[in-house]
This record gives structure tokens, C-alpha cells and sequence, in this order.
């Protein structure tokens, strides 16, 4: 293997065919995929036979389809409210948390718990919770108004019960890279601000949010290219309903796809997907800078 | 273990004590203990942490304790009264249907995704931080592409491809997909990892007259014992926790994997509370070991290249 790559000027350096493997890998199962997706959803697909050409059919489609707008509009209020909520309660907290202290390292371990919990778990838990007649809703419901305790089977307060278990299975993440974070911030800028006279608000807003400026780039950046694949916690939970008052679009392309044996269509369900996370992936690039940090540094 | 350093060094300092700033703490001023202990209150923290220590809590312990409990006891005294005579018996009940089995698969997989990943990725990176050649840091940018692409975009046409090469209900069929899709970030983490490596390391190792396949096993691999680390816990999250890929391109009973050996409880047991909550419980046991073991290395897997 080495042997191709030892010219006189790149004595001992690894050549192209070291990152082949991997790439072809890659290029096999994840990109393969991403440009057949593109060919599918010009096709009718079933699933049994092979596809068969079919033009703009299916892009024709979305404009017929009422569920598509639905569930763009849901998916779009899930990330921005998921987005809001978790921002929200994991900064605050991950700052809490990144004192010294006994106390707080044994909360800090608690919190983190619900990472180790896959979305089947989550939802099966939660599912359980919500459970009208056993569950812990019939006994919050009554003391909140909701008197059958009934939750994800109203389809006003499906959506904000799915958005509610989404946030208690991740904002842990987020308040572990904002503990982390916040540990970082020289401690010589609180004691400054002591001295003035600064109070402990003025300091949150004066020096920890200014100072934990890129991490919150960071889990924003995340947590829009996460609630693209918030899949499985409305599947189980809800699974797209009542109606379809939780189906969002990576829900609405998997029941089509595989319960409505539509593929095609699905496809290009899957296509709109692919192209708000590939958007999204190059603002990722952009804004942290990975790319340049790439070129910057290549080759040594 | 103390051999490994985590790559972020934020989480390091997760466990170890080194002093450390402490945040939002202030120091003592000379106004007498009242006042700093007033001053080191901080009590709309307190409140706010209390308040999530319910909503975290309440769900866990129901959890834990609902799968000690019997059915009978669960629907007639309700999810919160105390316990009465907790028991293994639902664990038993599990571990004596096909529980063991999709216990089995999920390993396999888990083992077999952390393998591909670790042994195409190091090649890789170390070509691209290595190899001094623009078409090899073009492979970077292309690879870094998949990081946004939610799985669900590409799973029609993976089915088709799956089901082509007749991988269709076999573990291969989540274990490709599942490795492809851990790839683009190990391969970030390394590469991040290796770039920290002096130059002179490489040079020295090349005037010795090492080849670069001697250089990846005595210097580049010892070097990166602790990135490969990182990202074969991330792996190994991701390929235990999978969902999709199992539940478009798996079907028969003998090679179901854990994550939908549980939805299939909930059809399976119906009111049975307690056996689906036992099910859950057994299903976090591995990584609840490992968290307790080395919190900081699976925190750190968990955050792996989100440290930047």
C-alpha cells in the first residue's frame, strides 16, 4: 500500500488511497442513497417490484396534498419551539451546574441520566405517563384543567405534550455543553465584576451569555439539524396523531412510505428533507468555521 | 484508563478536581459571614434547578420502581402509591421471552458498527491530515456534508438498495447503514485529534524510515487512543439506540434489535405496565454501567466533536 504513495517528495505520507476505503463506504450507503432518492421520486415505487418512470407525477402531488403544508408548518413550529425551551431551561441550568460543589456534581450526574435513554425508551416511558386512566396525566390533568387527563389523544394538546418529551430527552445534552462552557469562562471576570458591584443577574448577562457566545451557536446549530430526525418519540407516542396533529415531515415521509407503500411520493418528501439538511449543514460549515479551519491546516 | 485524556477539555474536568473557577460563585468579601452567605445563596437557581430535579426525577423513579412492582398492585393502587413488595419477577418474565435474543442482535451490531467505524476512519484521517493533497481534503468537505443529512432523507432508496443486494432482514442490513452514518463525525473527531499532533512526530518517524503504514501503527495509532475511544462510545450510542434502520430494514423475529424488541412489548403486554417498564430498565442496563464506571469518557463520546 505505501509503496504508490512514496514518491521523492511525499516520502512516508499517506496518499488518496488511505481515505478510499472510507470514502467508498461512505459514498455506498449515504451518499448513493442521496442522489437515488433524487431518481425515486421521479418514479412509482411500491416496494415489491422495481420503479418505474414516472415523471412529475409525484412532484404534482405536493400541491394536491393537504398533509405536506401540515406537516412542514409542524415541523417548523417543533424546531423553533424545541429550539426556544431547551435553549431556555440548558443554559440557565448548565451554568448552575458548572460551580464547584459536591451537591451540584451529584445533580449534574442525575441530570445527565435521561442521555443514556434511547427515543424508544423515552417514548415508551412517557407513553405509559400519559396513559389517561394509570398514568401520571390522570392525576396532573385534573389539578391543570385537562379533567380526562387525556394528552396526546387531544389533537390541541398533542403537540405540546410530544414537545414536552422531546425537551426532557434533550436538554440534557445542551446543559452538558453549556456546563462545559461555563467552566471555561475566566473566573478573574465574575471577581471584577464583584468589585463593581455588579449583581449576580448583571453578571449572567454582562459576562456568561456574552462569554458563552459560540456555544450557544453550537447547540443552536445542533439542535436545527437534530429536530430534522425527531422521529421515533412521535412515532410510538402518538404516531402522527390524533389525525395528524403531531405528523411531521420525517413522519409523514415514513408513513407514506412504508404504511401507504407510496414510495415515490415519499421520495420526495425525502428530497424536501435532504435539502433543508443539507442548508442546514452548510450553515453549520459557515458558522463554526469547520472549513476553514479545514484549508487553514491541511497538509501540515 | 488514566492513560486515556479526553479530547475536550471541558469534560475532563468533569471528574477530576484540579482547581477549578467556580462560576457564579463569588468570593467572600470581608462583610461578615451573613453577608457572604447570603450572597453565595443563589436562590432563583435553586428554585429553577429544584423545579427540573421533579420534572427529571418523577419520570426516572417511576421508572425504576414501576418495574418492581406486580401488574395487580400497579392498576389498583395507581403510578405513585409506595411500593409494596417489589420483586424481580418482571425481569424474570422478560429475560424468559425473546428478550435475551434482541439483547444479542443489538450487541452484535453495536461490536460490528464500532469496528468498521474505527478501522475506516483512522485511515482516513490520517490521509487527510497527512497526505498534503487538496483532492484528499475535498474528501473532508464531501465527508463533513453527511453530517446534516437526517437519516429519514436517504431510508427509501437504502431500503431499495438494501433489498437489491439481498441484505434485506439480515443484521448486515442495519449494521452498513448504521457505521455509514457514524462515519462523517469519527472521522471529524480524529482528524480535530490528530491535527494536534506536532509535525515533527511525523518527520522524525519518516527520516527513521518508517512507511506510512508503519507510522499509522507506532505513532498515529498510540496518539489517538483516546479520540478512537470517543467515537467508539458515540458509535456504540448511536448503533444500541438506532431505531429507523432496524424498523425499515428488519423484519423477522431472529434479528430484532433491541429498541424495537420494545415497541413490540408495549403491543405485546398491553397493560402490563410493569413488564414495559422492566423491559425499558433492562434495555439502559449496559449503558447505565458505563456511565457509572466512566462517566467522563461516555460524556465526552456523547459530545464528541460539538466540543469545538
Amino acid at each position: 500500500m505505501s509503496s504508490e504513495t512514496q514518491t521523492s517528495s511525499q516520502a512516508g505520507r499517506p496518499g488518496f488511497i488511505w481515505a478510499v476505503p472510507a470514502v467508498l463506504f461512505f459514498g455506498a450507503f449515504a451518499v448513493l442513497p442521496m442522489v437515488a432518492v433524487v431518481y425515486l421520486s421521479f418514479t412509482t415505487y411500491g416496494g415489491l417490484e422495481a420503479p418505474v418512470w414516472a415523471g412529475l407525477d409525484n412532484w404534482k402531488r405536493l400541491t394536491t396534498d393537504p398533509l405536506v403544508v401540515n406537516s412542514l408548518w409542524l415541523s417548523a413550529m417543533l424546531t423553533l419551539l424545541s429550539w426556544l425551551v431547551q435553549t431556555a431551561i440548558a443554559l440557565p441550568l448548565g451554568v448552575y451546574l458548572a460551580s464547584k460543589g459536591r451537591m451540584r456534581s451529584l445533580l449534574a450526574a442525575f441530570f445527565f441520566v435521561p442521555l443514556l435513554m434511547s427515543g424508544a425508551a423515552i417514548a415508551l416511558l412517557w407513553s405509559t405517563l400519559y396513559d389517561p386512566n394509570f398514568g401520571l396525566a390522570s392525576i396532573i390533568g385534573p389539578l391543570i384543567g385537562v379533567e380526562d387527563g387525556n394528552f396526546i389523544g387531544n389533537p390541541k394538546l398533542a403537540f405540546y405534550s410530544v414537545l414536552l418529551v422531546i425537551a426532557w430527552q434533550f436538554i440534557p445534552f445542551h446543559t452538558l455543553l453549556y456546563q462545559g462552557a461555563a467552566r471555561a469562562v475566566p473566573v478573574s471576570l465574575y471577581e471584577a465584576a464583584t468589585i463593581d458591584g455588579a449583581g449576580r443577574f448583571k453578571q449572567f448577562t454582562a459576562i456568561t451569555l456574552p462569554q458563552l457566545r459560540d456555544t450557544i451557536v453550537t447547540s443552536s446549530v445542533l439542535m436545527l439539524v437534530g429536530s430534522l430526525a425527531y422521529f421515533e418519540i412521535i412515532l410510538i407516542l402518538t404516531g402522527g396523531g390524533p389525525g395528524a396533529a403531531t405528523r411531521i415531515l420525517p413522519l409523514h415521509m415514513y408513513i407514506t412510505g412504508f404504511r401507504g407503500f407510496d414510495m415515490g411520493y415519499a421520495s420526495v418528501l425525502a428530497v424536501i428533507l435532504l435539502v433543508l439538511g443539507t442548508a442546514l449543514s452548510l450553515v453549520i460549515t459557515k458558522v463554526t468555521g469547520f472549513r476553514k479551519m479545514a484549508s487553514q491546516r491541511e497538509g501540515l | 484508563m488514566s492513560e486515556f485524556v479526553t479530547d475536550n477539555p471541558e469534560i475532563q474536568s468533569e471528574t477530576d478536581d484540579p482547581p477549578r473557577p467556580r462560576a457564579l460563585r463569588k468570593p467572600r468579601r470581608h462583610g461578615g459571614a451573613l453577608g457572604s452567605w447570603w450572597q453565595r445563596i443563589n436562590i432563583p437557581g435553586g428554585v429553577g434547578v429544584a423545579v427540573w430535579f421533579v420534572i427529571v426525577g418523577v419520570p426516572l423513579y417511576f421508572l425504576f420502581v414501576s418495574s418492581g412492582r406486580e401488574s395487580a398492585d400497579y392498576l389498583a393502587n395507581g403510578p405513585f402509591s409506595p411500593p409494596t413488595n417489589l420483586s424481580f419477577d418482571n425481569f424474570t418474565t422478560i429475560l424468559e421471552s425473546d428478550f435475551p435474543l434482541y439483547f444479542l442482535n443489538t450487541f452484535i451490531v453495536t461490536v460490528a458498527c464500532v469496528l468498521i467505524v474505527q478501522v475506516l476512519a483512522l485511515p482516513a484521517a490520517y490521509a487527510i491530515v497527512r497526505s498534503g493533497k487538496k483532492s484528499v481534503a475535498r474528501v473532508f468537505s464531501f465527508v463533513l456534508l453527511g453530517l446534516a443529512v437526517p437519516a429519514q432523507a436517504v431510508i427509501v432508496p437504502l431500503y431499495l438498495l438494501i433489498t437489491q443486494v439481498h441484505l434485506y432482514d439480515t443484521l448486515w442490513a442495519i449494521i452498513l447503514p448504521t457505521a455509514a452514518f457514524a462515519l462523517p463525525l469519527a472521522i471529524l473527531v480524529l482528524t480535530s485529534s490528530l491535527r494536534d499532533v506536532p509535525k515533527e512526530l511525523y518527520e522524525a518517524i519518516n527520516l527513521d524510515g518508517a512507511g506510512s503504514v508503519r507510522a499509522l501503527f507506532s505513532l498515529v495509532l498510540p496518539l489517538s487512543r483516546s479520540a478512537l475511544a470517543t467515537i467508539g462510545i458515540y458509535t456504540a450510542m448511536q448503533a444500541w439506540n438506532g431505531f429507523l434502520f432496524p424498523l425499515v430494514l428488519t423484519q423477522d423475529v431472529s434479528v430484532r434489535v433491541i429498541q424495537l424488541g420494545l415497541w413490540d412489548f408495549q403491543g405485546q403486554y398491553g397493560l402490563n405496565v410493569p413488564v414495559i417498564m422492566a423491559a425499558v430498565a433492562l434495555s439502559l442496563l449496559p449503558l447505565l454501567v458505563v456511565y457509572l464506571v466512566g462517566r467522563r469518557y461516555l460524556l465526552a463520546g456523547l459530545t464528541a466533536g460539538s466540543g469545538k
